[in-house]
């Protein structure tokens, strides 16, 4: 077993929350088209709640701690933040659009020890990518920028979101981070509007693409294991929780509120009311959401995608039941291995029968 | 022979969990985990104390050692820290 991995079981036995997922703000000089926020400000926390956010969550134990936004370099005190993080050990991750960062900010990342860069890049086009992100010339400034920050020796993300305005570019992402001597990774997942709205979707690539992509060797290591026939789900699997979120891993936004996971918006509980531990540890909502078992769930505990579907109890919760079905995730499943998931048998049997019937004479 | 002094590195990322110490290197992302007696080094490790010190009068005093093997060990583990960039010395 790997030192993480055992980490990560220790800190679940433990009940610590080791990965914190922290956005410092909403604002962004992006507008990408499939963004889930809104990006004004409604009040985000200042820095000095943020030193103390910061400083509970060491106190908690966590470990890996991710600043993300909206764009984090539109706020003011973020060197400052980033620099009472490390000093207080953590593992910091950045996600950046990376339009801010020039070789002064670059090399200062650097110094401060920030272990990791996430930076999106939606195409290798940049009429696709600045389509997406409504920034003119956004692609240009984020590839000198990643650039930038590989020059000064760090470590630099790829994150490729697919969506229908560049579901055929991944194959030009992943040569320009191989190009730029950047990590890549891809998800084809498209979440609703934290506040529930559902415009966002419009964008989620269709099925036949879905199909495509997970049949790419380029994303995926091996094709046949990862497309093959789910198995019988056994009673580990059954008896197993279905991501970390709530576990070993929450998310706080920018007014202080905790999610069990950024794309999971059930209200936990308010660092600006309360404090992260007694939040963590003591939540009704945490501990609804830490009880929720395959065996336990609607629907989908029947289902033969069971052990091995990527079901997500946020996108779950945002559908309307956190134990029930997420569509996304039943029609992933399906394209990736053609065996039909019980939800959608379940849907299709609710549908009404059609208004006009066409019968043959006898 | 002088003695020898080590620091942490500020250069690391670092937990305790379930009373043993994460580690990881900002340098490398090498992650070690460090047993009570690793633990007891790490945490006494500030720059002033010398490691000699630190041997007899914190890990002998705690653990069932020699002197000689506690101060074995704890040279090799410093070497080691050291070359990933962890400990300072």
């Amino acid at each position: 077993m790997s030192l993480l991995v055992e980490m990560n079981e220790k800190a679940l036995a433990l009940g610590i929350p080791l990965s914190v997922h922290l956005d410092l703000t909403y604002r962004c000089n992006e507008r990408c088209i499939h963004c889930y926020l809104d990006h004004d400000d409604h009040g985000e926390m200042n820095t000095a709640e943020i030193e103390d956010v910061l400083t509970q969550l060491a106190e908690a134990s966590v470990f890996f701690l991710t600043f993300s936004g909206g764009e984090v370099l539109l706020r003011h005190d973020f060197f400052h933040l980033v620099e009472y993080a490390r000093r207080r050990l953590f593992n910091l991750k950045i996600k950046t659009n990376g339009v801010m960062i020039g070789n002064k900010e670059a090399q200062r990342l650097r110094e401060l020890g920030v272990e990791q860069v996430q930076i999106s890049v939606y195409s290798h086009r940049p009429e696709v990518h600045d389509a997406i992100t409504k920034l003119p010339g956004s692609l240009k400034r984020t590839v000198a920028a990643i650039r930038r920050l590989k020059l000064h020796g760090l470590k630099v993300t790829i994150a490729n979101v697919l969506m229908t305005a560049n579901s055929f570019d991944n194959a030009g992402v992943i040569a320009l981070a191989n190009e730029l001597g950047a990590f890549y990774t891809v998800d084809p997942t498209i979440t609703p509007k934290i506040d529930g709205g559902l415009s966002p979707l419009a964008l989620r690539i269709p099925g036949h693409e879905l199909h495509r992509v997970f049949r790419d060797p380029q994303l995926v290591p091996n094709v046949e294991e990862f497309c093959a026939p789910p198995p019988e789900p056994g009673e580990d699997v059954m008896d197993g929780y279905p991501c970390s979120a709530g576990h070993t891993a929450c998310y706080i936004s920018p007014y202080g509120d905790v999610f069990p996971c950024v794309q999971f918006p059930l209200p936990t509980g308010n660092v600006r009311r309360q404090k992260f531990l007694d939040i963590w540890r003591r939540s009704p909502q945490m501990a609804d959401v830490r009880s929720i078992r395959t065996k336990d769930l609607v629907t989908c505990s029947s289902c033969a995608h069971a052990g091995t579907c990527t079901r997500c109890p946020g996108l779950a919760y945002l559908e309307g039941n956190m134990r029930g079905p997420s569509t996304a995730d039943c029609e992933k499943s399906v394209q990736r291995t053609g065996i039909p998931a019980a939800a959608m048998a379940v849907r299709a049997a609710a549908r009404p029968p059609a208004l006009v019937q066409i019968q043959a004479l006898a | 022979m002088g003695e020898t002094y080590i620091a942490r590195s500020t250069a690391i990322a670092a937990r305790m969990i379930g009373g043993e110490m994460m580690i990881m290197s900002a340098v490398d992302s090498t992650f070690f985990t460090l047993n009570q007696v690793g633990t007891l080094i790490w945490q006494s490790a500030d720059g002033k104390t010398p490691l000699s010190e630190i041997v007899t009068k914190r890990i002998c005093q705690d653990f069932d050692v020699t002197p000689e093997e506690a101060q074995r060990d704890a040279g090799q583990f410093v070497t080691e820290l050291s070359q990933h960039g962890i400990l300072l010395v």
